[in-house]
C-alpha cells in the first residue's frame, strides 16, 4: 500500500524548548492513527506542523510523495490534507447550513468564479447530504453558537470533509464530551470518513476509544515518539504505560474485550 | 545646517512636544487601563481650555495686583478647574456611557465616544458661545527670552516643566504606590484581579477621573496661548492620536517619547519645509504602525492562549 | 437567497424608478439633500462590505476626498464628462486601495482603523498644502456634461440626479449581488473565523484585499458624486478625519444587514443633519450625538439583529423537538 504521509526526523524547538524531536513516521493509505500522549507531549504542534500551521525547526514532511513543508495551511488543505480542531472553529454566528453552504463555496470555485452566487440549488444538496452522513440535519437553521458542543465538534469536522480529503488529522474529536455520547459520536465520524474513503488519524485520550477505533498507536512523550505499534501492541507496552496511559489501566483485548 | 537654526529648532520642538504630551498622556493613561480609545478626550481638552479661560478673563486679565500673586492666582485656577472637570466629566462619561459599553467590540466603544465628543463640543458651546475667549495675562505676567533672535515666550518653557513633573508623578504613582500595583495588575489581567478581589469598577472610575482630569489640564494650560473657540478639540484630539499610536497605545514613556518624536520633525519641517508641517506628524504614524505597530513602546501585555 | 433577483434586488429598482419620478417633483434644496445622501450612501456600502468582515476604517475620507480632487483634476486637464470623471475617481480612488490594501490587509481591530486614518490625514495633510489644488480653500469644480451632451442651466441639477442615481443603484445591485457570491460570504467567513477560512483553503488576508479595493472603488463614486453635488473640493469637508467619522455614522445607523437600509440610513442623516442644523443651529452636534448614542446603546447591530436572533430561536426549538442524534 502507498504511503500517504511520510515524516522524516522532524524537529521543532519553541525557544529552548523542544516540542518535537526525532519524529519518524508513515501513514498508509486506509490505516487508522491513533494519537495519545499526556497534555504538552507535542501531539498538537505535530498536527500543526503538518497541517502548515506551524513551522518545523528540521525534517521533512512528504504528503502523497510530495514535500508540504513551508507551505500556507491553505495550500496543504488544497492538495487533500485537512484538519479539524480541539476547539471548533466554526463560524459561529452562522447557521450550521450557512457554516457548510461557505465550505463548500470556497473548497469549489476559485478566480472569477468566486463571484458567483454561493447559493445554487445543486450545492444546497449537497451540503444536506454532507449534514446527513454526520446526522447533524436537524440543526440545519440553528447558529453554530447555539449548537451542542457535540454538534459542534461534527459540524467542524463535516467542514473539514468539503474537499473530500486524502488524509483528516482530527484533534482530539471526542474532548468536551460526556463519557455516554463518545462512542455514538465517534461511530457517525468513523461511518462518514469510511464512506467518504478518507485515511484518518486522531488524537486521543480516553485509551477506550483507541481500543476500539485505532489500527496503530503513535505513544508522545516530551516530545518525541516513545512507540509506534499496532494498538493491541502498544497497550501493553511497558514505556507506554510508565509514560502515557498509567499502569493501571487494563486494555479491554486482555478481558475478552473486541477490536471493532 | 547652521547651529542657530538647530536650537531654534530643538527649542520650538520641546516646546510642541510639551504641548503635545500634555494633551497625549490622558489618552493614553485611560487606554492603558481602559483599553478605550477615548474621542471624548477632545472635549475634556476644550472644557479645560473654556473654563480657565473664563475664570482668567473674569478674574484677571484686567486685575491690579503683582505678578507673582496673579500667577498663583491663575496656576490656582488653571489647577482647581482641572480637578474639578476631571470629577465631574470623569463620572458622568465613565458611569454614564462607558460603562455600558466595556463588553462591546472596540470599534463600537470609540464610535460612542465619537458620539460623546459631538455631544460635549455643543455642550460647551451652549455654556460659552461661539465667541473666542483670551486669557492672555499670565503669559504677559512672565515676559519672554530671546533666543538666537527669536522670541519665545517664558510661559511656553514652564509648559516642558509642566509635562516632565506630570510624567514623573504618574511614573512614581504607577511604580511606587500601592494603587499603581494594582492599577498595573489590572492592566495585566482583568479577569484575574477581579478574581483576587480588586474592585475593577472602582479602578475604572478612578482611572478614568485621573485621564479626563489630565485632559482638561492639558486645555486649560494651553490657554493662555491659544485663541479658545470652537473646533479646538477636533484638532487636538487626532494629534493626540498620533502621538498615542506613535509612542504606544497605553505606556506612558511612550506618549512622552512620542511627544518628542512628532514636536521635533514637525518643528523641524516648520523651519526647513514649511509645506511639510501636516503631513509629517501622519506620516511617521502611519510609518510606526506600518513598522512596529504595537507602538514605539510597547506595554506589557499579558499572554493568553 | 438562491436568486439574483431577491427582494432586495426589487426593492432597490422600485427605488430607482421612484426617484426617477420624484425627480420632477423635487425641489432644488431636496434634490440636494437627495444627492449627498446618494453620495455618502455609497460610501457607506463600502463599509458595511469591511464591517462585515470585522473592519472598520476610520480613514475612508481617503478614498472619498481622492474620488473627489480627481474630479477637480481631471478638469484642470480638461476632461469634462461624467462617465470620464465618475471611471476615473473610481480608477485612482480604487488603485489607491489596491497599494495601500497590501499593507492594510495584515491589520485588524483599532489598528486597521487607525492606519487608515493616519492615511486619510496624510492626504489632508498634502491637500492642505498644495497650492494647485487651493490649500485649505480648496477649488470649484465646473458643470460637467452628460456623455456629450450639455443640458440647460434649468435642468442641470435633474440630469445630475438621474444620473447619480443610476450610478448608485449599480453599486448597489452590484454590492448585494457580490454580499451573496462566495467572495461576499467570505466576509462573514474572515470575521467569524480567519483559521478556519485558511483550513478551508483560502486566504483570509486575500479575501480581506479584495474587499478593502471595492469599498475604495465605492468611496471614490461617492466623492465623486459629492464634488459635482457641491460644485467645489476642499480638504477639510472631504478628507479630515470627522468626514470619515460621518461615513461610519451612517454605516451604524443604517446596520449592516441590507445594502438598501444604507441609503436610507444616508437619507436619515442627511435630514438629521439639515433639520438640527437648520431649526437648532447651536445644538446640532448634540442632537447628531445623540441620535448615534440612543443607537449604539439600543440598537447595537441595527434591526437585522433582532430578527436573525428570533429565527436562531425558532430553529433550536424545531431541532430539539426532533430526534437530535449527540445532543446534550
Amino acid at each position: 500500500m502507498a504511503h500517504v504521509l511520510e515524516v522524516y526526523d522532524l524537529e521543532k524547538n519553541f525557544g529552548g524548548v523542544v516540542a518535537a524531536h526525532n519524529i519518524n513516521v508513515t501513514v498508509d493509505e486506509g490505516e487508522t492513527i491513533g494519537i495519545i500522549g499526556a497534555n504538552g507531549a507535542g501531539k498538537t504542534t505535530f498536527v500543526n506542523m503538518v497541517t502548515g500551521y506551524l513551522p518545523p525547526s528540521g525534517g521533512r514532511i512528504e504528503f502523497l510523495g510530495k514535500s508540504v513543508v513551508g507551505l500556507h495551511p491553505r495550500d496543504v488543505t488544497k492538495r487533500g490534507l485537512c484538519r479539524s480542531f480541539q476547539v471548533p472553529q466554526v463560524f459561529l454566528s452562522e447557521s450550521i447550513f450557512d457554516n457548510m453552504l461557505v465550505a463548500y463555496g470556497i473548497a469549489e470555485r476559485s478566480g472569477l468564479g468566486l463571484f458567483t452566487p454561493i447559493h445554487t440549488d445543486e450545492r444546497a444538496a449537497r451540503v444536506d447530504a454532507h449534514l446527513k452522513r454526520y446526522q447533524i440535519e436537524d440543526y440545519r437553521d440553528v447558529a453554530a453558537s447555539a449548537l451542542p458542543q457535540g454538534v459542534r465538534k461534527l459540524l467542524d469536522i463535516a467542514m473539514a470533509t468539503v474537499r473530500n480529503p486524502k488524509l483528516i488529522m482530527l484533534d482530539e474529536p471526542t474532548s468536551g464530551i460526556s463519557v455516554e455520547e463518545k462512542f455514538g459520536l465517534m461511530d457517525i465520524i468513523m461511518e462518514a470518513l469510511r464512506q467518504e474513503d478518507t485515511t484518518v488519524m486522531f488524537i486521543e485520550h480516553d485509551m477506550e476509544i483507541v481500543e476500539r477505533f485505532v489500527d496503530r498507536v503513535w505513544a508522545f512523550y516530551q516530545g518525541e515518539i516513545i512507540c509506534d505499534a499496532p494498538t493491541a501492541e502498544a497497550m501493553v507496552d511497558e514505556k507506554v504505560r510508565e509514560f502515557v496511559i498509567g499502569q493501571e489501566y487494563h486494555p479491554a483485548h486482555l478481558e475478552g474485550g473486541a477490536h471493532a | 545646517m547652521d547651529f542657530e537654526l538647530l536650537l531654534v529648532i530643538l527649542v520650538d520642538g520641546l516646546v510642541y512636544s510639551s504641548y503635545l504630551f500634555l494633551v497625549a498622556v490622558g489618552l493614553t493613561v485611560i487606554f492603558g487601563v481602559q483599553k478605550v480609545l477615548n474621542v471624548t478626550h477632545g472635549a475634556f481638552y476644550s472644557f479645560g481650555a473654556y473654563l480657565t479661560a473664563y475664570l482668567i478673563g473674569l478674574w484677571i486679565n484686567d486685575a491690579e495686583g503683582g505678578a507673582f500673586e496673579l500667577l498663583a492666582f491663575s496656576l490656582a485656577v488653571i489647577l482647581i478647574g482641572s480637578v474639578f472637570l476631571g470629577i465631574v466629566l470623569g463620572v458622568l462619561i465613565e458611569r454614564g456611557l462607558l460603562k455600558f459599553l466595556y463588553t462591546r467590540d472596540e470599534h463600537i466603544v470609540v464610535l460612542a465616544t465619537f458620539a460623546g465628543f459631538l455631544v460635549l463640543e455643543d455642550v460647551i458651546l451652549l455654556i460659552w458661545g461661539t465667541d473666542p475667549y483670551l486669557a492672555f495675562r499670565p503669559l504677559e505676567l512672565m515676559g519672554s527670552s530671546e533666543i538666537t533672535g527669536l522670541i519665545f515666550d517664558n510661559y511656553t518653557f514652564t509648559m516642558i516643566g509642566l509635562s516632565f513633573l506630570v510624567a514623573f508623578v504618574l511614573w512614581y504613582g504607577l511604580n511606587r504606590t500601592q494603587f499603581g500595583k494594582v492599577l498595573l495588575a489590572v492592566i495585566f489581567d482583568r479577569e484575574v484581579s477581579m478574581a483576587m478581589g480588586i474592585n475593577v469598577t472602582k479602578i475604572f472610575l478612578i482611572t478614568f477621573m485621573i485621564g479626563t482630569f489630565l485632559g482638561a489640564l492639558g486645555g486649560a494650560y494651553h490657554a493662555p496661548i491659544i485663541s479658545v473657540q470652537p473646533g479646538i478639540g477636533v484638532e487636538v484630539i487626532v494629534l493626540a492620536f498620533a502621538v498615542v499610536v506613535i509612542g504606544g497605545m497605553g505606556s506612558i514613556p511612550g506618549a512622552l517619547i512620542g511627544a518628542i518624536v512628532v514636536g521635533l520633525s514637525r518643528a523641524a519641517a516648520v523651519h526647513l519645509y514649511p509645506e511639510l508641517e501636516l503631513f509629517v506628524i501622519y506620516a511617521i504614524m502611519a510609518l510606526v504602525l506600518i513598522f512596529r505597530p504595537e507602538g514605539l513602546f510597547a506595554p506589557i501585555q499579558a499572554r493568553k492562549i | 437567497m438562491t436568486r439574483l433577483f431577491d427582494k432586495t434586488f426589487w426593492g432597490l429598482t422600485i427605488g430607482l424608478v421612484a426617484l426617477f419620478a420624484l425627480n420632477f417633483l423635487l425641489e432644488e434644496w431636496m434634490r440636494s439633500i437627495g444627492l449627498q445622501s446618494l453620495s455618502r450612501g455609497c460610501v457607506a456600502i463600502g463599509l458595511l462590505v469591511l464591517w462585515r468582515t470585522g473592519l472598520v476604517s476610520f480613514g475612508h475620507a481617503l478614498f472619498f476626498g481622492f474620488g473627489a480632487y480627481t474630479v477637480a483634476m481631471l478638469q484642470i486637464i480638461g476632461v469634462n464628462d461624467i462617465i470620464l470623471l465618475l471611471i476615473g475617481g473610481c480608477a485612482t480612488a480604487g488603485l489607491l486601495a489596491l497599494v495601500l490594501g497590501f499593507l492594510l490587509r495584515q491589520y485588524r481591530a483599532i489598528f486597521f482603523a487607525l492606519l487608515n486614518m493616519a492615511f486619510s490625514m496624510i492626504l489632508y495633510g498634502v491637500l492642505a498644502k498644495v497650492e494647485a489644488l487651493g490649500s485649505t480653500d480648496g477649488i470649484g469644480i465646473n458643470q460637467v456634461s452628460f456623455f456629450g451632451f450639455v443640458p440647460s442651466d434649468d435642468s442641470y441639477r435633474p440630469t445630475l440626479f438621474i444620473f447619480a442615481v443610476i450610478f448608485a443603484y449599480i453599486a448597489a445591485v452590484g454590492s448585494h449581488w457580490y454580499l451573496k457570491s462566495t467572495l461576499g460570504l467570505m466576509t462573514m467567513a474572515v470575521r467569524e473565523n480567519e483559521i478556519r477560512v485558511e483550513y478551508l483553503g483560502y486566504s483570509a488576508e486575500k479575501a480581506i484585499h479584495i474587499k478593502y479595493v471595492l469599498s475604495g472603488v465605492l468611496a471614490g463614486m461617492g466623492g465623486v458624486i459629492m464634488a459635482l453635488t457641491i460644485g467645489h473640493v476642499d480638504p477639510d469637508s472631504m478628507v479630515y478625519w470627522t468626514v470619515s467619522g460621518d461615513f461610519v455614522f451612517i454605516t451604524i445607523l443604517a446596520g449592516t444587514g441590507n445594502v438598501g437600509a444604507t441609503f436610507i440610513g444616508a437619507l436619515v442623516y442627511e435630514l438629521l443633519r439639515t433639520y438640527a442644523f437648520e431649526f437648532a443651529p447651536e445644538i446640532w452636534q448634540l442632537i447628531l450625538g445623540g441620535s448615534l448614542l440612543l443607537i449604539i446603546m439600543f440598537l447595537p447591530d441595527g434591526l437585522w439583529s433582532i430578527r436573525s436572533e428570533w429565527r436562531n430561536r425558532r430553529a433550536l426549538a424545531a431541532a430539539k423537538s426532533g430526534d437530535a442524534p449527540a445532543g446534550e
